[in-house]
Order: structure tokens, then C-alpha cells, then sequence
């Protein structure tokens, strides 16, 4: 740990993948973490691993899928540190079903900057424990932590998709497919209006359970990359609008059912290096809310309705029901309720067609994530949040971040 | 799966000595060996960060047959090591010699102690080591040695000619072991990185020159697999030292590179 920054700050960084400035320390010093990649024990009986704090979700699987274990909780993409995986309480498509990461961390090493090298688990300095799961980096470095995977059949997954026509149909189908499904996701077509809104293509699945496909492995590494920015004006509404037609339509049938490796399934975006490049060299807002299941309908109607009428179009849109078992962290974004998830090109009108996304968010009672945020005021923040005082009294008083300083105004 | 291979152009690769076993270079290789539950002697100077290694390699898939951590610039350690590597693994199909220092260069120009390190522990020590594995492999009848050079040895220039003049002479005295040993199908291979992204480089501003260690270390792996006695890894670098070794000295001396 360096005994010294610019603005007598630090931050450790990870693979850098959430979307904002939750990974920055602007004047301050970033420690980036992807050194600490080795495994530390496994235990091939009960599935715990310990491995150090730099060590991605992707190598985890690389190394245990074929071994028949996977991770209990897999975001969008798995190039995520599992000291990223805590420091955001990530969540993915089986939320409703296990709940969010945090839930799955036994203990951690945690490292203080006053020296301090505290064992943190449920029992072991728990509130330390539950005040760094979802913490975003504030709490201490995380040198090491100990994770339950799960074991699984084989490497594939049993899946359906369903094109579905509107955001009521979007709910009964969710309602439907979570007893039955692990994992549940639905892309969104931001270019429909009127009854059509909200509609989609819903994705459910579960692990395979064939004996027959375990020596299988699955198709690996990504074969395409985006060797530079396209130019910005490439994805603007209309193209953007086009794509969304065309993936909705691209579906042909209203069902099909497949078997698919893991990797496609969990996260089609990290088979194509730097797709955040499509965007071009401005880049790009994710905007992801949770809002109460009772509010759900109404303030979704009220956000997509919002978008169509900015004239902006989002390209990878994704909506989802989480589940009821609660996060243990003391700050987690991930709880009961329903998330969308957004994207907008980096221009000034996605700045202000977000700040009225996020009015309609507060006046359901909801909130957003600040992994994925990089403008959400504070007065907002600390209504989302108000638990964020607690936080902020268990800080370790030299780790700061870029989000943290903008959204509680606490100074460097 | 390889290691089942009978492939006859393909090396037997399941007893390892990997000797600078906390490298970045090292445990690059080293994962890809425990992935094919290769049998592993590790040798290391750091204690602590010799074991966290050997632990991670057991969770990857290796059987660690023993670790040893001993200074390897004191060459009178070597033979020891060597002799309680042959033990733990019985026979040995490879030895990995994959440890060094940058050192400092303009230090080196004024302080013949820092020079006198860098060419220690880049080139006498690990002349010690294959004069020992050179015999010991000789006595074997099989096996292979593994060392790793640069391309900085392939040219002197101003900004790294001690650390160049050692890894020079680690090519020399590789070529000249595996012309002693090729009667005896005994491999030598010389790997010669640029610039890898390591601790040892961790210093140095990125570029897009820089490779990932498991880029190199698969690389390595093939060419240990395949017998291959000198790899430019990427193999970019054999063009580009080509034209610099090529260039006439009233250029070069020019050039600040």
C-alpha cells in the first residue's frame, strides 16, 4: 500500500469495468489490483475457494468450469476482480433465485492503511465485513477472499427465449419463469411505443443437467476484437433505433429453446474485445435503477416513455426481476424489485434525459447503481442512500473515490 | 489432450524444474503446466512468495513434488538444488532458468558494483546452473534446458548494455551447450522477450510493445513442446532486431535508442 498520494488518497482498481467514476481517484493515487491474481486453496469437497483480490471472474471460471464448479453469482461480463465482485455486490441473472454476491463471500483480508490487517466474515468484525461488501473500495484494500462456488453437470445451459410483446407481458412471464428458471434476463426494444413498449426478447435458463455434454468443453476465447473507436456519429438514435427493430424482428419464431454454452449466454458482449469502442471515441452512460416490484409497471412506462420522447434510443437495454433475499452489504444496489438497465452516447441531451430518469426513480421509491453511474447528483445519492453516513464512519480515512467525493461531497 | 500426445515431433513435458519460480515469465509457464497436472520442483529466494506460488499452481492443477528457496545469485547453492530437484521428480524432462534483474544502466556506468550485479545474476549465475544441468542431463541421456535472453542482447546500446552484455552471453553459452548436447537429443531453447509486462518492467511506462506474460509463457510452452532452439517472443521482434543489428554503425550511433 503506498504510504503516500497526491490528494492523501487512495483507491485499489480492479479491472476497471464499472462504468463511472466509482473506479477513479482523480488527484489521488489508483492502486491497480490485477497483480494479485494467484489462488490461494481450493477444496474440491464443499467448493470453497480463497484466491487473491485480483483474480477475474473469467480465470475463475477458466480454471473450475471444467472441474464442474461455476460462480454462484456471474454479472454481464466476467472481467470483473472478485475484489470488484465485492466492493459492487454485483448481481446477475439468477438474483431472484441466490440473491447478490455478497451473499456468497465466507471472509476476507482486509488492509487498513493505519496497518491494520483485519479477518472480516459474518462473525469476525462483521460490521467491517458488511460495510465492504458493496462498500465500493472505501473501506480498505481486500487482499484475499473466500468464496463458495457451485457445482454444476457441465459447461453448457439449457435455454429459452421468448419474444414478447409489452411490458405487461414482460411481468407475467418474468412472474411465471422464476420458480422455474435460475437465470432470467430480457433485452429491451427502446425503439417501441405506444402498446408495443417495453417489449423484448426475455431469456430463462438453467444448467444443463446432461451427464453427456461434461467432457464437452465450450467454444473458447473471443475471436473478435474492435481494433479502434468507430467514428461517433456510427451509433446515433436512428441506427440505434434500427438495431433495436432488428433485433426484436431477428427472432422469428415467439419461441425456441437451445443448449448454449455458458459463455454467450452470461456475456455476449466479452466475446468482442473493446466493444465499448463502437460508441466512439466520446464513449458512452450506462444508467441502471431498481425500482419496488408495486411501482414497477408504472415507472417503467414512465422511463421508456421518457427515452422515446428525448429522441436518444439506448442500444443494449436489459431489464429484470430481482428476488427477495437480501443483500448483506450495508450500501448493496442489488434488493427486491425490478432493474432496467440503459444505455445513452456521451451528449449533453443523455445528461439531461438521465436526471429525469432519476426523478422518476426517486418518486418510486427506487434507486440507482453507482457502479454504473457517472452523474447522479448527490442530493439524489443520499436519498437512494441514506445509509451512506454509516459508510462513511467505517471509511478507511485515506481511501476515497472519485463517485464518493462527488456524491456525499466529502473532500479528499 | 497434449500431454497425451505420442506425437513424435512433440517433448515429453511432465517433471519441470522451474528455477526463478516467482518471475512473471515463471508463473506464466508454470500455470500452464499445472493445467496439464505437470510435476513441479520450484525454486524461488522468497520464501513467502515462494509458497503463495506453489499454492496457487496446487489449486491450477500441478502437484508440487517439492520447493526450494535459496538465493540463486550464491552459485555454491546450486548443485544442492539440483540434486534435491532429481530427487523429488526422479527424472527431470525440463529446467526452466527464468529469473533476473533490470538493474539500472546509468547507475552501472559509474558504479562497477551495480554492473558487477547485473552481469552476476544475469549471466554467471545461470552459467553456473547449466554447467550443472548440462551434466546432470548429459548423465539423464534426455531433458531439456529452457533459458531466457532478450532482445537487448542482440545489439549493445546506450540505454541497456550491461544488462544486454549478460543476456548476449546467456545466448552464447546456450548455443554453445546445445551444440555440445544436440548429439545427445538433448534440447536447448533460448526464448527472447521484449518487453513483457512483469514486475521487473513494472517501472516503465506501457507501450503498445508491451506483451502479457501468458502471451510469452504459451509461446514458451510450444517451443519447448516442439524443440524449437531460439523463439523471438512476439515474434516481431526477430524483423525489428534484424534491421537494428543490420544498421551501420554511422546511423545507430545516431539513433537514441
Amino acid at each position: 500500500m503506498p504510504a503516500e498520494s497526491p490528494n492523501g488518497t487512495i483507491l485499489s482498481q480492479g479491472l476497471a469495468r464499472s462504468y463511472g467514476d466509482a473506479c477513479l481517484n482523480d488527484g489521488g493515487t489508483l492502486v491497480v489490483t490485477t497483480g494479485l491474481d494467484r489462488f490461494i486453496a481450493f477444496d474440491e469437497a464443499t467448493g470453497i475457494l480463497r484466491c487473491e483480490a485480483g483474480v477475474s471472474l473469467a480465470e475463475i471460471l477458466r480454471v473450475f468450469v471444467l472441474r464442474g464448479w461455476f460462480l454462484p453469482v456471474l454479472p454481464g461480463t466476467s472481467f470483473v476482480t472478485i475484489g470488484g465482485a465485492i466492493a459492487n455486490d454485483i448481481h446477475g441473472k439468477n438474483h431472484h433465485a441466490v440473491g447478490s454476491f455478497g451473499n456468497f463471500v465466507r471472509s476476507f483480508l482486509l488492509r487498513r492503511s493505519d496497518g491494520q490487517v483485519l479477518q472480516c466474515s459474518p462473525d469476525s468484525n462483521p460490521e467491517l465485513f458488511r460495510a465492504t461488501i458493496g462498500g465500493l473500495g472505501l473501506t480498505g484494500m481486500i487482499e484475499w477472499a473466500e468464496i463458495a462456488l457451485r457445482p454444476i453437470t457441465n459447461a453448457w445451459i439449457d435455454v429459452e427465449t421468448i419474444r414478447y410483446d409489452s411490458l405487461e407481458d414482460f411481468f407475467s412471464l418474468s412472474a411465471e419463469s422464476e420458480p422455474l428458471f435460475e437465470y432470467l434476463v430480457a433485452w429491451v426494444d427502446t425503439s417501441a411505443t405506444g402498446k408495443s413498449m417495453g417489449r423484448g426478447i426475455l431469456m430463462r435458463g438453467n444448467h444443463s443437467r446432461d451427464p453427456g455434454l461434461r467432457s464437452q468443453s465450450p467454444p473458447s476465447g473471443s475471436a473478435l476484437d474492435m481494433p479502434f473507436d468507430l467514428p461517433s456519429f456510427i451509433l446515433n438514435p436512428f441506427t440505434i433505433r434500427l438495431l433495436n427493430f432488428a433485433y426484436y424482428h431477428k427472432q422469428l419464431q415467439r419461441f425456441q429453446g437451445a443448449v448454449v454454452p455458458y459463455r454467450p449466454f452470461f456475456s455476449p458482449l466479452d466475446g468482442i474485445g473493446h466493444w465499448n469502442r463502437m460508441y466512439g471515441k466520446r464513449g458512452f452512460l450506462q444508467w441502471q435503477c431498481l425500482v419496488p416490484v408495486s411501482e414497477g409497471r408504472q415507472a417503467f412506462a414512465e422511463i421508456l416513455a421518457a427515452v422515446v420522447r428525448s429522441g436518444l434510443a439506448s442500444f443494449v437495454s436489459v431489464m429484470k426481476t430481482m428476488g427477495a433475499i437480501p443483500s448483506l452489504g450495508l450500501i448493496s444496489f442489488p434488493g427486491p424489485g425490478v432493474t432496467l438497465a440503459l444505455d445513452f452516447p456521451n451528449v449533453p441531451a443523455s445528461f439531461s434525459l438521465l436526471d429525469r430518469l432519476d426523478e422518476l426513480v426517486l418518486k418510486s421509491g427506487g434507486r440507482i447503481y453507482p457502479a454504473k453511474d457517472a452523474r447522479m447528483s448527490a442530493a439524489h445519492f443520499q436519498h437512494f442512500y441514506p445509509q451512506w453516513r454509516a459508510l462513511e464512519q467505517l471509511r478507511d480515512p485515506m481511501f476515497s473515490s472519485s463517485l464518493w467525493r462527488r456524491v456525499t461531497g466529502v473532500s479528499a | 489432450m497434449t500431454r497425451n500426445c505420442t506425437n513424435m515431433m512433440t517433448r515429453k513435458l511432465h517433471n519441470v524444474v522451474v528455477i526463478g519460480a516467482t518471475s512473471g515469465i515463471a508463473q506464466a509457464i508454470s500455470r500452464l503446466l499445472a493445467e496439464r497436472h505437470c510435476r513441479l520442483f520450484l525454486v524461488a529466494r522468497d520464501a513467502d512468495k515462494l509458497a503463495s506460488v506453489a499454492a496457487d499452481l496446487k489449486v491450477r492443477g500441478a502437484e508440487v513434488a517439492g520447493t526450494c528457496h535459496v538465493d540463486l545469485a550464491d552459485t555454491s547453492t546450486h548443485e544442492e538444488m539440483l540434486a534435491t530437484a532429481w530427487q523429488q521428480l526422479g527424472t527431470v524432462d525440463s529446467a526452466i532458468i527464468a529469473y533476473g534483474i533490470l538493474g539500472d544502466q546509468k547507475e552501472a556506468e559509474h558504479n562497477w558494483a551495480e554492473a558487477a550485479a547485473i552481469l552476476h545474476v544475469n549471466f554467471t549465475s545461470v552459467a553456473s546452473l547449466v554447467t550443472h544441468l548440462a551434466n546432470d542431463f548429459e548423465k539423464q541421456g534426455f531433458g531439456q534446458i529452457v533459458g531466457i535472453g532478450s532482445v537487448a542482447g542482440d545489439r549493445g546500446r546506450r540505454t541497456n548494455y550491461i544488462y544486454g552484455a549478460a543476456k548476449a552471453g546467456v545466448e552464447t553459452l546456450l548455443e554453445g551447450v546445445r551444440h555440445r548436447l544436440a548429439p545427445k537429443g538433448i534440447a536447448v531453447l533460448l526464448v527472447k522477450p521484449g518487453f513483457v509486462d512483469t514486475p521487473m518492467t513494472a517501472h516503465l511506462p506501457r507501450s503498445p510493445l508491451f506483451a502479457s506474460p501468458a502471451y510469452v509463457a504459451g509461446k514458451i510452452v510450444s517451443a519447448m513442446e516442439s524443440g524449437t532452439s531460439t523463439i523471438y517472443v512476439p515474434f516481431f521482434w526477430r524483423p525489428i532486431m534484424w534491421i537494428i543489428r543490420s544498421l551501420p554503425e554511422r546511423i545507430f550511433n545516431r539513433l537514441s535508442i
